[in-house]
């Protein structure tokens, strides 16, 4: 392997990553706050990047400025996130948060598989493309490669910016410290006048919307198909689960760690790309039960 | 009261309601035994229709087999659902099974049918067992997906080791032996059906012992309270890590059977959706009884099959909105439907050990 594919490895990792991590921390925040683990957050994905591509390809089919694709990506991600996932919550996951969690778990398979079938009598299953965005921002010299700046500037940017505005959020504004301490304890927290009600609301809708951002933003950098929601599910699983359910900065760091190891997989031994994921996560749980940054749960008597 | 409880499945509340009949343990026992009786019955009648069905309804011949095949599997996730743990990377040991029989039939041309059934038994219990040393760690949701993980692993390989396993077309499965006899197509139709339909019923036998054998107990313990298991002196682990390698077994029988019926084994198989539909059909059927896997497979089956002849491509819309209503509404299942309407839901809450 020569320096220049270890650089062009890197950063294909770093855009990789930041997709990863986008889709990963919706799904793990939600976890946090509502103990509820979404399988049909890989829908909420899919469905973002399909809206996403539509409106895109509606804008540039009608001649509007094609630079408007970018904020119809953030637009389509935003209504997706608000309406579906608004409904989802209100209408579904607020009958369920009391019973078991397995019974949590297979309510939002069967919402993964209506999602997913919904997806496919609306979009059929045909390939989408729409790399307008990708084109615009052309390509950019990085140590002698050319590397598209969508992937390897853009991608990370929203990624960083996503990471430190959740942060700013939780720990610097009202409606942070209440999602925190409704986390902490749902009954204190509406003992001292906190709408938990509200509070999970929002929480799942911010999740979701991450979700179908992360699908949005994959939109020009590959072709949607069906059953890229049942990949990205597990993907941001192993990614969330490798830094500890939860975890937010954690879940940064090990999307990086799985992005990167992927893409050097598929430069060295291609065989192994669809496996590393799973491969690294296995090996932290092997080590660390609770995942890298993950806090041993006491037991109940 | 236990019924209106938030717990996952109506199966949880024995202690309380055998402490409430402690006063009449002979009335206890007779009702007991008259519902065993009666569950007795309905088995072997319903043993006797499918063993006419070739007969009566030979066009459903390989339907049925297909789906008592899968229904072999879902009694698998049931043992499973005992406990209280989900796994969605069943469909592993299901591919496992199948894959068994694609290497042998292939490396050995008209080998045996039982010969088959036995390596498929033995690949998925050693898998089972290697994989159950891990899984069993974990509990509830982490349970759950890292069985998924390790299915996905396996999912890429059978797909990316292209020159050993075919990649994702799979590899065909040669028609077996049986006991040494050559048998033709149609032959084979009715001979595999009759085959599995016998293993289906033994494993029915089986695991309705194992439920209520100590381990079986045991088992149910790791749902409501594991320090207390322990405290018993029983290792939740290994308890669990039994059960583990039963339902492993079980999705290797179901497996091999529906590979040889189709005569392929496919990657697909393994994928991820694979196992959750057999968690699916657990929680359809209703977990509290063994009936619940085989009803809820030929349900799943029949709405897959026919609702795609009736509304086209939404047999996953008609089967999600099922679960989600079943779920809220009914989250025992079709078992508990079927004993709301027949009035059988009295006497389980009477006697309830007779429910299980």
């Amino acid at each position: 392997m020569t320096p220049n594919f270890a650089v062009l490895a890197l950063l294909d990792g770093i855009a990789y990553a930041s997709l990863l991590f986008l889709v990963a921390v919706g799904l793990t925040l939600v976890f946090g706050v509502l103990g509820i683990l979404n399988i049909a957050h890989g829908s909420l994905y899919a469905i973002g990047a399909y809206v996403a591509a539509t409106l895109g390809q509606w804008l540039v089919a009608n001649g509007y400025n094609p630079w408007l694709t970018f904020p119809a990506l953030f637009a389509g991600a935003t209504v997706v996130g608000i309406a579906l996932g608004g409904m989802l919550e209100r209408f579904l996951l607020q009958r369920i948060y009391k019973k078991d969690e397995v019974l949590q778990l297979l309510v939002t398979f069967a919402v993964f598989m209506i999602l997913e079938n919904l997806q496919r009598m609306i979009w059929g299953v045909q390939p989408y493309f729409m790399s307008t965005p990708l084109n615009l921002l052309g390509n950019i010299s990085f140590l002698g490669i050319n590397y598209t700046a969508y992937q390897v500037l853009f991608l990370p940017a929203a990624a960083i910016v996503v990471l430190f505005a959740l942060r700013h959020f939780l720990r610097h504004t009202a409606i942070g410290a209440q999602i925190l301490a409704v986390t902490e304890d749902r009954e204190a927290a509406t003992s001292i006048g906190i709408n938990a009600t509200r509070v999970y609301f929002m929480t799942f809708v911010i999740g979701a919307c991450f979700a179908a951002l992360g699908g949005a933003l994959a939109t020009p950098t590959t072709s949607l198909v069906t059953g890229m929601g049942a990949n990205m599910i597990v993907l941001s699983f192993a990614v969330a689960a490798t830094a500890g359910l939860g975890q937010i900065e954690g879940a940064a760091v090990s999307a990086l760690m799985i992005g990167v190891a992927r893409a050097f997989a598929v430069y060295l031994s291609p065989e192994l790309e669809v496996i590393m994921p799973y491969l690294i996560m296995v090996l932290v749980l092997l080590v660390k039960p609770n995942g890298l940054f993950g806090k041993d749960t006491a037991r109940k008597i | 009261m236990s019924r209106k409880s938030l717990d996952a499945f109506p199966d949880h509340a024995v202690s309380a309601t055998a402490a409430a009949e402690a006063p009449w343990p002979v009335r206890r026992r007779h009702r007991e035994k008259y519902a065993m009786n009666k569950e007795l019955l309905a088995f072997i009648i319903v043993a006797v229709l499918l063993a006419v069905v070739p007969f009566t309804f030979g066009t459903s011949t390989t339907f049925i087999a297909m789906s008592l095949a899968k229904g072999l599997a879902v009694l698998g996730i049931l043992i499973l659902l005992r406990a209280g743990q989900v796994s969605f990377g069943h469909a592993m040991y299901f591919a496992i099974g199948a894959y068994a029989a694609a290497f042998l039939s292939s490396a050995f041309r008209g080998i045996d049918m039982l010969l088959l059934i036995g390596a498929a038994i033995l690949a998925s219990g050693v898998a089972g067992a290697i994989v159950g040393i891990f899984v069993t760690r974990y509990r509830g949701i982490f349970f759950g997906m890292v069985n998924l993980a390790f299915s996905m692993v396996f999912y890429s390989i059978l797909e990316k080791a292209f020159h050993i396993t075919g990649g994702s077309d799979g590899m065909r499965i040669r028609r077996p032996t049986l006991l040494g006899m050559e048998l033709k197509r149609a032959e084979f139709d009715i001979a595999i059906y009759y085959v599995i339909l016998l293993f289906a019923l033994l494993s029915v036998w089986l695991v309705w012992r194992y439920l209520r054998s100590p381990m079986g107990e045991a088992l149910r313990a790791v749902k409501s309270n594991e320090t207390r298991l322990e405290y018993v002196g029983l290792s939740a682990k290994s308890v669990l890590l039994g059960g583990y390698i039963a339902s492993a077994v079980l999705c290797g029988i179901g497996g091999v059977f529906m590979g040889m019926v189709q005569g392929l084994a496919t990657p697909e198989h393994a994928f991820w959706t694979r196992s959750s539909e057999l968690v699916f059909i657990a929680a359809l059927g209703g977990p509290a009884h063994v009936a619940g896997a085989f009803g809820g497979t030929v349900v799943f089956e029949a709405v897959r099959t026919y609702a795609a002849a009736l509304l086209d491509d939404s047999w996953q819309l008609i089967l999600g909105v099922t679960l989600i209503v079943i779920i809220l509404w009914a989250p025992g299942g079709m078992v508990e439907l079927f004993r709301r309407l027949t009035g059988l839901d009295r006497a389980k809450t009477l006697t309830p050990e007779a429910g299980r």
